[in-house]
């Protein structure tokens, strides 16, 4: 049986020792009990899994951990500073963008994806870009306004 | 229709099941929290002679229930007891809000624990919008009692008039700030202990200060920083993760199975009771396995498919179902049909839908010296402690039930089936077991919203009164089922029927299943005798609260303003239910050559009473509008010989961001009248209200829901 030994996450090397054909959410949350990555579908088509792999949203339910080795995994969790929260985050409290909350995590790094790669996004690109993402909730149009929202402040951030 | 209504016709919907009991007593309470003051909340009617021995009712003075309660802890720290559930309703907030405002206590100062058997009060369950009518009155009431208390001491410890002394942030001080006292500091080691009723008086909503406004999700950086830990996130020592062996359909009987090559994997516990089969494993992945490697054999039966529901519901009513009788019958129906000038006749049907709640059920149990404890997301903590009981053979005291904030319930989470399975594998694996439903287990296992048909005859004059109403529900429930419209001669009648599916609950219930078929029916109905729909149901409404919010929605939309552009409609529709009123305009896109059909703007006016918290309110209503969607334009679940056909998100439409269409919400504060829970109501006007407009903008009306689950050219052929 392949293993994998270790995961680079969140900018640290974690040790693991997993079956490679696990899938990347399941070493996640229950073996390095990074638990804000959520089981929502297990076919990807929900978005509550969403981790960054290399920058690139992915949906960690869908994902064997093998193909994560080596490569750069952000998870909710890393986002914060001690004192600080993500812009992303800080404008899904300030628009009131959660109810139950479980889409959360998936919703903000789906997002952060975008942002890094289109800082400028329009509501329809928002749109098209998170399409992936289910809030069972349905309080999309606050997801969309905290995302612009974010989007401002991370520009500021920059100047 | 009341709620009392509701239980009588429909009394597997809001499950009332168990006795409410008493847990504690004035000692353990304080055994509990230790010192400080406690002030808690009696429900219901007052004893005819009161015991002095017994402050605390415990064990067999059943005519009274303890409700909410509050403590004050020595260092000041405030902690609310409730049984509720956070679901994501935000109730955590609105209920922390009350008692701040009773408390002059900022928000962050208190915390809320709720629904935990173990330490909470009893409680039916968070259901029926009945956490902002029922449990916030209580709260209020309790902490202005321990404010006054507090003034008592102070007064009492400083020697000074009670009238001279107010409280702020968390201290009772006099004029200048002397004497100035923390809360924590009054009690000096004193146990204070009051009961209260449910008539003691509070402050006037007029006078709010925290409570009214849109106070933010006390906890929300925990969700946002991924922090929070919903039941499927909870971790114990030494803890396996199970898996449970389904039928391949409903009503399959398991008639052999061979558990052999799953018992000789490693770190695998294999269960077996009756046809209870499950595993336990170190993994998920290798329970997963595990359970692949079971083989069973199932005898199948042959039952009803989705596509010939309606016929067998009609066919199958009242087939040894309890329920049924009639909701209201007024004057003479056919007499009204034949004061009439135009009568109208139609069927409309609802097919079945999913909570699909994001978070699974899910549950993790652990044995302690014979006790059991079950961290799961249910909406009935208590319930779920009797149904643990019942089926692992041990007495409630002995079983508690946590329910951490969940990752949404939507009317779906009031049953206890993965706690029972999470228990029943762990007591026999003995280690903690954790069970999350696959998403498949989900869309199967669980329970539907019922699916249903209603028939509908009309009569109306010429100046468009209405002469005469007669609906008949079968099976999808009675909930808003009698007109809101006056009319002298009306019958509404619900039938129970056999349902091929497991059916129960779902946020707003059959409200929106009969307002679809009675907003539906007026739209024809106003067309019939050439009224604006909005003209229409204005003549024929005499609720000033049902008349308001349908202006309001009006008002804010500019109906009657201008007509929609080519291809697009406007329809409009207005409701109430659990307390809630609502109205809705849409304006709706019909592409006739691709069949697409788009919602593009909807604007909802809604009152509920006095707001708690305007925007978490705004937030409820706009969830309901998305949420209300996807029933009344393409879910369904599509099923054959008891296998449901699309248990997935990839087979089973729910809204998505592209669906969302752009949102208007207008909120009515009636501060004169008391507050109505908002999760539900605001779901039920929104179907009509789309099927109106896209009446308008083709002609064609759709009178089932979904109504478009394949595009709207599928629809007319």
């Amino acid at each position: 049986m392949p293993t994998i030994k270790e995961l680079h996450v969140n900018g640290s090397r974690r040790v693991v020792d997993a079956d490679t054909r696990r899938t990347l959410l399941s070493v996640l949350h229950d073996d390095l009990d990074l638990t804000g990555c959520k089981y929502g579908c297990g076919e990807g088509r929900c978005g509550a899994c969403t981790v960054l792999i290399e920058g690139r949203a992915t949906r960690s339910c869908t994902t064997p951990v093998g193909a994560a080795k080596e490569k750069k995994i952000e998870t909710i969790e890393g986002l914060a500073t001690a004192d600080k929260l993500h812009p992303l985050q800080q404008a899904f409290l300030d628009a009131g963008a959660l109810q139950c909350g479980y889409c959360t995590p998936g919703m903000i790094l789906s997002a952060l994806a975008l942002l890094r790669k289109e800082p400028n996004p329009d509501r329809e690109e928002i749109v098209r870009h998170m399409n992936g993402n289910i809030c069972r909730c349905g309080i999309y149009g606050r997801i969309v306004s905290a995302i612009e929202q974010a989007a401002k402040t991370m520009k500021e951030g920059k100047r | 229709m009341n709620d009392s209504d509701d239980f009588l016709l429909e009394p597997e919907r809001y499950e009332l099941a168990g006795d409410p009991f008493l847990l504690f007593d004035r000692r353990d309470l304080f055994r509990l929290v230790g010192g400080g003051i406690i002030v808690a909340c009696l429900l219901g009617e007052a004893p005819a002679q009161p015991s002095k021995k017994r402050p605390f009712p415990g064990r067999g003075s059943p005519s009274r229930e303890l409700g909410a309660w509050l403590h004050i802890a020595e260092d000041g720290a405030v902690t609310v007891y409730t049984g509720k559930v956070e679901v994501g309703q935000n109730i955590r907030t609105s209920l922390t809000q009350v008692v701040a405002e009773e408390l002059r206590l900022p928000p962050a100062r208190i915390s809320l624990v709720m629904a935990d058997t173990g330490r909470t009060p009893y409680d039916f369950g968070t259901a029926g919008s009945r956490t902002t009518p029922a449990m916030a009155p209580q709260l209020r009431r309790v902490a202005a009692v321990a404010r006054e208390m507090l003034i008592d001491l102070a007064a009492a410890e400083g020697k000074v008039k009670r009238e001279s002394l107010s409280v702020a942030d968390g201290k009772v001080t006099g004029p200048g700030a002397k004497p100035s006292f923390e809360f924590g500091h009054l009690t000096k080691g004193k146990k204070l202990a009051k009961l209260i009723d449910e008539k003691s008086p509070t402050t006037p909503v007029e006078k709010w200060t925290v409570a009214g406004t849109s106070v933010p999700k006390v906890d929300g950086k925990a969700f946002v920083t991924g922090t929070h830990r919903y039941t499927s996130d909870v971790k114990r020592p030494g803890m396996l993760f199970g898996k449970v062996l389904r039928a391949p359909a409903f009503g399959a009987k398991l008639t052999g199975v061979k558990t052999t090559k799953a018992e000789a994997m490693p770190g695998v516990v294999v269960v077996r009771s009756g046809d209870f089969i499950g595993v336990a494993a170190p993994t998920e992945h290798a329970a997963e396995k595990a359970l692949a490697a079971i083989e069973a054999e199932w005898k199948l039966t042959s039952q009803p498919s989705s596509d010939e529901l309606f016929k067998h519901l009609k066919s199958g009513r009242g087939r040894g179902v309890k329920g049924g009788g009639r909701g209201r019958v007024t004057g003479s129906v056919p007499n009204g049909l034949k004061a009439a000038d135009k009568t109208l006749e139609a069927t409309y049907t609802i097919a079945c839908i999913a909570h699909a709640p994001l978070e699974p059920r899910a549950a993790v149990a652990e044995w302690t010296d014979g006790k059991l404890t079950v961290w799961t997301g249910t909406q009935m903590p208590f319930r779920v402690q009797g149904e643990l009981a019942g089926a692992l053979g041990v007495s409630s005291d002995r079983v508690r039930v946590i329910v951490p904030d969940t990752g949404s319930g939507y009317g779906g989470k009031h049953t206890g089936e993965t706690a029972v399975e999470a228990a029943r594998l762990a007591k026999a694996a003995g280690k903690p077991v954790k069970l999350v439903w696959t998403r498949e287990e989900e869309f199967t296992w669980a329970y539907f919203r019922p699916a249903g048909v209603i028939e509908l005859k009309a009569g109306v004059k010429k100046d468009g009164t209405l002469t005469a109403w007669e609906v008949h529900n079968y099976n999808s429930g009675a909930s808003a089922m009698a007109t809101t419209y006056e009319v002298r001669n009306q019958i509404a009648e619900f039938h129970s029927s056999d349902s091929p599916l497991r059916q129960g609950s779902y946020r707003a219930l059959a409200a929106t299943a009969n307002h679809f078929a009675r907003e539906s029916h007026m739209d024809d109905l106003a067309h019939a005798v050439g009224i604006d729909p909005l003209a229409f149901r204005l003549k024929n409404l005499s609720d000033a609260r049902l008349k308001a919010v349908l202006q309001a929605a009006a008002r804010q939309f500019g109906w009657g303003k201008g007509k929609p552009p080519a291809g697009h409609g406007f329809g409009i529709a207005v409701g109430t239910e659990k307390g809630g009123y609502v109205a809705n305009c849409a304006e709706v896109s019909v592409d006739r050559g691709s069949g697409v059909v788009r919602v593009v703007r909807v604007v909802t006016a809604f009152e509920c009473g006095a707001i708690l918290n305007p925007d978490h309110l705004k937030s409820q209503v706009e969830g309901c509008v998305i949420m209300a969607l996807g029933g009344a334009l393409f879910e369904q679940i599509r099923f054959k010989d008891g296998k449901i056909l699309n248990p997935r998100f990839s087979d089973y439409r729910v809204p998505r961001f592209r669906d969302a269409p752009r949102l208007e919400t207008v909120l009515l504060n009636r501060k004169d009248l008391a507050s109505a829970g908002a999760g539900e109501a605001p779901m039920v006007t929104l179907a009509p209200a789309v099927g109106n407009a896209i009446f308008q903008a083709t002609g064609v009306r759709l009178r089932s829901m979904p109504m478009v689950p394949n595009g709207f050219k599928a629809e007319v052929r």
